[in-house]
């Protein structure tokens, strides 16, 4: 068991927690709270994973942008006067068998995959991985369809959520 | 080193808690919280993919950023959903919006 092994357990725990936590806080102020934590657990993977830039891109976009909105979405939907209501709905205990069988059977299926235990190869010095991602995602040979593709999802989204959320008078 | 078994393992539960929070959760906000640990999870194994099969080419990476700008999409567009029905219904519970069923 070396450093880093501890480091990647501990900041699973942690990352693993937080997102229980979410998906069973009462408040779900606190659930965006701890969907903040568990996004930067996610992020810290990404570092160990040697991809810096993707990791930076998860705190800006997720926790900067994405998880405000969801916090200013609750605040705008929240009723002050409510009786409390249950938190799960009544299928919660079937929902709880599916997640647990499909995380039992996915792990057994990976266990039988025969590079399971892999570890990982040296990065080659030579090659700068931001430099590669950015010339793929501009290069007619590779990525730039869908980029471009990405972009245009991107202006529809954020035409149509103007749309549905305005408010006819 | 870690072993690529921890990555996938640790992806697979964070998976299963996000479907387990959209499967339960009444408040429609949560679903989409649950969405986006999956979503997470998802990309999480992309990139151990590309670190440890393709660490030369730039493929999971490319896969991740576009997963990435789908998760945006989705969420602006869900929450102006969610607003928007619960200024005509006056509530955001997933089993309280029934408008299609009959």
């Amino acid at each position: 068991m070396t450093f880093i092994q501890l480091f990647f357990i501990f900041a699973a725990a942690a990352t693993l927690g937080a997102a229980l936590l979410v998906v069973t806080s009462r408040n779900l102020i606190h659930a965006a709270l701890w969907l903040i934590v568990s996004l930067f657990g996610v992020a810290v993977f990404y570092v160990i994973l040697n991809a810096g830039f993707l990791a930076m891109v998860q705190v800006v976009v997720y926790i900067g942008a994405i998880a405000i909105l969801m916090i200013f979405a609750i605040m705008l939907t929240r009723k002050v006067s409510q009786v409390p209501k249950p938190v799960f709905n009544s299928n919660w205990i079937w929902a709880l068998l599916i997640a647990v069988v499909m995380f039992g059977s996915m792990t057994w299926i990976l266990n039988m995959w025969p590079q399971f235990e892999a570890i990982p190869p040296a990065l080659d010095p030579s090659i700068d991985p931001l430099r590669q991602l950015g010339v793929a995602l501009v290069s007619p040979e590779a990525y730039v369809l869908p980029f471009e593709l990405a972009s245009l999802l991107l202006l529809a989204a954020l035409i149509g959520a103007i749309v549905v959320a305005w408010e006819s008078r | 080193m870690i072993p690529i078994s921890y990555y996938l393992i640790f992806a697979a539960a964070l998976f299963c808690i996000g479907l387990f929070g959209v499967l339960a959760r009444r408040n429609a906000i949560a679903i989409l919280m649950g969405i986006e640990l999956m979503l997470n999870a998802v990309n999480v194994n992309l990139i151990s993919f590309w670190r440890y099969a393709t660490p030369e080419k730039i493929n999971g990476q490319v896969f991740a950023v576009i997963v990435f700008a789908v998760a945006a999409a989705e969420v602006a567009v869900g929450l102006a959903i969610f607003i928007s029905v619960y200024r005509r219904r006056g509530t955001v519970s997933a089993d309280e919006i029934d408008l299609l069923k009959w």
